[in-house]
């Protein structure tokens, strides 16, 4: 107690433990300082420059994500300076891009000469693949701001990358906060990504800047789940869907047993995206490229719709009455004529325990056996 | 999980999967994580990043893990009782085990100490070709970390020796101290959704939920009574391996099938399928016209994961909820809705209203889950055993004492696996997944990205073996051992051992169960899908 560590945010005291930084003291005591860059369990670069704040007696705003706490600081987060800085710094990431919720699209400027260079990329005249649910754009609702067409932005185009099933990787979407680069290397680990050696390539690149097809990326999706803007998007969902068409049901993966914790996004009765619950074990958001992408079968044109009896070697459709009847009947002159033990029955480490319950029920109290297995083993 | 049964009392993970990051050494074995579990693989190299654990891989293939590993030994196959002995032996000749916790909560370890004597680094070299130096550095590496953990997967129990594996396995675990404390024990890694549910909720011929022995007068009259009927059978039943062979003899008549594609995942499948002709009856009840649909006398079209309500249990024994997002295509039901119609019709009366209804039920006979209702795990999944509605859970198993009291060292002596390489078929053969796939296809190869990623079967092997037999990268070849023979496409890799090739099981078209092994392990009924002899051609 001799040393209290105590800073002030914004007039009112909070502790902090020695290491800790201004962000992390905020974010503890419900205190919004907005980012962009900054994820989550990794290292903070304060490249953004959104998460600034001010310092009394310190002539330079500084990043909350890089920046210690110290006994004593007085913090104040949303400061007209701090504002100021903030809103200049919004202004030149809509004005760098092809950012058309900001520049044209919503307002009566013109395009900038690098939408108008990029345009044929989308295929499309809609606005952003990702309006309404862009953190870029949610900030610059948030302090006014819109693009200036006026300040240049990118001047050098890097192609649109779209050959991989699963990734669109849109460049002139990108506003280089690194955050892929952080779930790639420091969530999943799979150092597919990273920045360029060559500081003017202003381009995510995979070793040698090939597709991500031949790189080691995986296809876990982690980026597109950190990228806080349009440039990683999934290929099936881009400009097909908006986020508020759909409804997002929390559920389990069906895969192996990790048992991560995903939304399926379902639009028309069709879950058309899944995306991993953040915050929440055991996957705390992470999914793989079978969790994410694998559940198209849900919809596949070959799910089986109703009940089907053999008849001399071919498949008919029976309704539920005529097979539940077959199948009951049958089983019972099995069990009458060769015993209980003459049947088995193979229940699935894919269904639920709820249903694993009921076959365990099903096999030893109606079909009186204890025949029972799944396929644990193989 | 048999291995694990004998040594502690229970079967399943014994610690979480966020553990993972407090370990100071992970040993992983038989265990391709990163393409079989990746969302876990990431803990182990995120611990990795951070420098606090170190891993030790034991694995023949040159896994993506090995890039990670801090040391990394390259087994023969089917040689894991012999490395693991040769650990142990190492570990107690250098004083190096907990005797703490040898004395206080195990028993049999002069049992143990005495089989290990003959396990010295030479011995030991002879038998898996691991240097003998490194049997010493990788002992000295997993006995000197303060919490050790152990983790693995198919590799470890697809074998004829799989349950002395994992008793193995559970000996150094022991012998080192890790259990019952954050950052170690010894954890099975579950291939599929929810095959610790599936155990859990009695789908095993042995045990009713709960793992309560159907041998047990008690259990079976508490089921009696709730359930409402008489004379619950008190014999063990069969296994799936057992089942199929004895279906082959026409002793097993009718097959009922929920949710599995044995005609694809069997071992020696062309035994399988003539065993699949003889029944006289067989149902199949699946979300698709599998190869084993195919061959059925009636097929039940059933909802998927996505289409109901209800609960999977998670590798960590963490029970979570699954939720109805749309609804099934044309009449399909869910698989309890199916298995209550055929109920209803051979005259008893099944007649739950939803999936909770059924959670009840279990609760009452499932003590574990006791605690577990769907409120309680609407945000988080618990960890069983949660024995009421207070208890939180219970992510580390055996803190204070094992389920059977102390636990059981087992003196285990290395023997071979059932099949050799000789001149006929001089290569071994192991099996397994690829991260693009899951099991049998059924699934992952209705999904166009997925198939395009990796859109055929293939064999992995050494450019060595490859030069030896004359063969091309990217050509076709056919693979034969004693039972089959199939074609398919040869990739040269870095991952493979020379002498050993590996093929994934997920591509019926050119199934590799065609060619495994269906020898069993004798206790746990595991076939030997991870080593058998085949010989390898250019195809015609």
């Amino acid at each position: 107690m001799n040393n209290p560590n105590k800073i002030s945010i914004n007039g009112n005291f909070f502790s902090f433990v020695q290491g800790e930084t201004i962000l992390s003291v905020a974010k503890k005591n419900c205190i919004e300082i907005p980012t962009l860059c900054y994820l989550k369990n990794t290292t903070p670069s304060g490249s953004c420059n959104i998460c600034v704040v001010e310092i009394e007696g310190s002539a330079d705003l500084v990043t909350a994500c890089t920046t210690l706490a110290e006994n004593n600081m007085e913090i104040h987060t949303e400061s007209v300076k701090v504002i100021e800085s903030r809103k200049s710094t919004l202004t030149a990431l809509l004005s760098s891009g092809n950012h058309n919720c900001s520049i044209c699209g919503t307002s009566s400027s013109g395009w900038t000469d690098f939408q108008l260079k990029v345009h044929k990329e989308d295929k499309t005249s809609q606005l952003c693949p990702v309006w309404g649910d862009c953190r870029l754009q949610d900030l610059a609702y948030r302090y006014q701001v819109t693009g200036n067409p006026d300040i240049k932005g990118f001047d050098k185009v890097y192609p649109l990358e779209d050959v991989n099933p699963f990734i669109v990787r849109d460049f002139s979407r990108c506003i280089m906060c690194g955050r892929c680069v952080k779930a790639c290397r420091e969530i999943q680990v799979n150092n597919a990504i990273n920045f360029s050696d060559n500081k003017s390539i202003k381009k995510i690149i995979t070793p040698e800047d090939n597709n991500l097809k031949n790189s080691d990326c995986v296809f876990c999706g982690e980026c597109i789940q950190a990228c806080p803007v349009g440039a990683l998007v999934e290929k099936d969902v881009r400009y097909s869907t908006r986020p508020w068409e759909t409804k997002k049901v929390k559920t389990t993966c069906s895969y192996c047993g990790v048992g991560c914790q995903i939304y399926l996004h379902v639009k028309d009765n069709q879950v058309v995206k899944v995306t991993g619950v953040e915050g929440n074990p055991p996957n705390y958001g992470s999914l793989c490229v079978k969790g994410r992408f694998g559940f198209n079968f849900i919809q596949s044109q070959d799910r089986l719709t109703t009940p089907l009896i053999k008849e001399n070697g071919t498949f008919k459709e029976a309704s539920w009455e005529e097979a539940f009847e077959l199948v009951a009947n049958k089983l019972k002159e099995i069990q009458k004529n060769h015993g209980s033990d003459s049947i088995g029955v193979l229940t699935s480490a894919r269904v639920s325990n709820e249903e694993n319950y009921v076959a365990h029920k099903f096999c030893r109290a109606v079909l009186k056996t204890n025949n029972i297995d799944h396929c644990a083993r193989l | 999980m048999a291995g694990l049964a004998a040594a502690f009392g229970s079967g399943a993970m014994t610690n979480s999967i966020e553990d993972l990051e407090d370990a100071d050494v992970i040993l992983v074995t038989g265990s391709n994580t990163t393409e079989n579990h990746p969302v876990l693989s990431s803990f182990i190299k995120r611990a990795f990043l951070r420098k606090t654990t170190k891993l030790l891989l034991v694995d023949p293939r040159k896994i993506k893990l090995a890039e990670f590993a801090h040391q990394w030994i390259q087994p023969n196959l089917g040689t894991d009782v012999a490395w693991i002995n040769g650990l142990m032996h190492v570990i107690i000749k250098e004083n190096l085990h907990d005797k703490d916790f040898v004395e206080k909560r195990t028993e049999g370890f002069e049992e143990l100490k005495a089989v290990v004597e003959k396990f010295n680094p030479e011995y030991v070299e002879k038998i898996t070709g691991i240097k003998a130096s490194e049997i010493i550095s990788a002992a000295k590496l997993f006995a000197q970390a303060k919490a050790g953990c152990i983790i693995y997967c198919m590799g470890i129990t697809q074998h004829t020796t799989g349950t002395d594996n994992v008793k193995s396995l559970a000996n150094l675990s022991m012998l080192c101290g890790n259990l019952g404390i954050r950052g170690g024990g010894v954890n099975p890694l579950r291939g599929q959704n929810n095959v610790q549910g599936a155990c859990d909720m009695g789908g095993l011929p042995n045990v009713f939920t709960a793992y309560q022995p159907v041998t047990n007068k008690d259990a079976r009259l508490k089921l009696e009574e709730l359930w409402g009927v008489k004379d619950l059978s008190d014999k063990p039943g069969l296994t799936a391996t057992q089942m199929v062979p004895l279906a082959h003899d026409k002793i097993v008549k009718a097959l009922y099938i929920i949710g599995e594609n044995p005609l694809v995942s069997d071992p020696d499948l062309n035994h399988a399928k003539k065993s699949f002709d003889n029944l006289d009856f067989l149902v199949v009840q699946d979300i698709f016209m599998t190869e084993t649909a195919q061959a059925a006398d009636v097929v039940f079209p059933s909802a998927c994961f996505a289409e109901k309500d209800g609960t999977f249990s998670n590798t960590e024994r963490r029970v979570q909820r699954i939720r109805k997002a749309v609804n099934p295509p044309g009449d399909a039901k869910t698989d309890w809705e199916i298995l209550s119609g055929v109920a209803q019709k051979m005259g008893y009366n099944m007649d739950y209203k939803c999936a909770e209804d059924i959670m009840d039920e279990i609760r009452i006979t499932t003590p574990s889950y006791k605690g577990i209702t769907y409120q309680r795990i609407e945000k988080t999944g618990l960890h069983w055993p949660c024995p009421d509605e207070n208890h939180p859970g219970t992510p580390i198993l055996h803190t204070s004492q094992f389920p059977r009291g102390k636990g059981l060292f087992h003196a285990i002596d290395f023997i071979p696996p059932a099949e050799q390489t000789d001149d006929k078929y001089p290569l071994y053969l192991t099996t397994g997944r690829i991260i693009y796939h899951y099991h049998t296809g059924t699934m992952t190869r209705k999904v166009d990205g997925l198939n395009e990623q990796a859109p055929e079967n293939f064999v992995e092997i050494s450019s060595k073996d490859a030069n030896q037999l004359d063969l091309k990268n990217n050509s076709m070849v056919k693979v034969a051992s004693r039972r089959g023979t199939i074609e398919v496409r040869l990739k040269i890799s870095e991952k493979a051992k020379q002498g050993t090739i590996f093929i994934p099981f997920h591509f019926a078209e050119s199934a590799v169960n065609l060619l495994t092994n269906a020898a069993l392990d004798p206790v746990s009924k595991i076939p030997e899908f991870k080593v058998c002899a085949v010989n390898l051609s250019a195809a015609a």
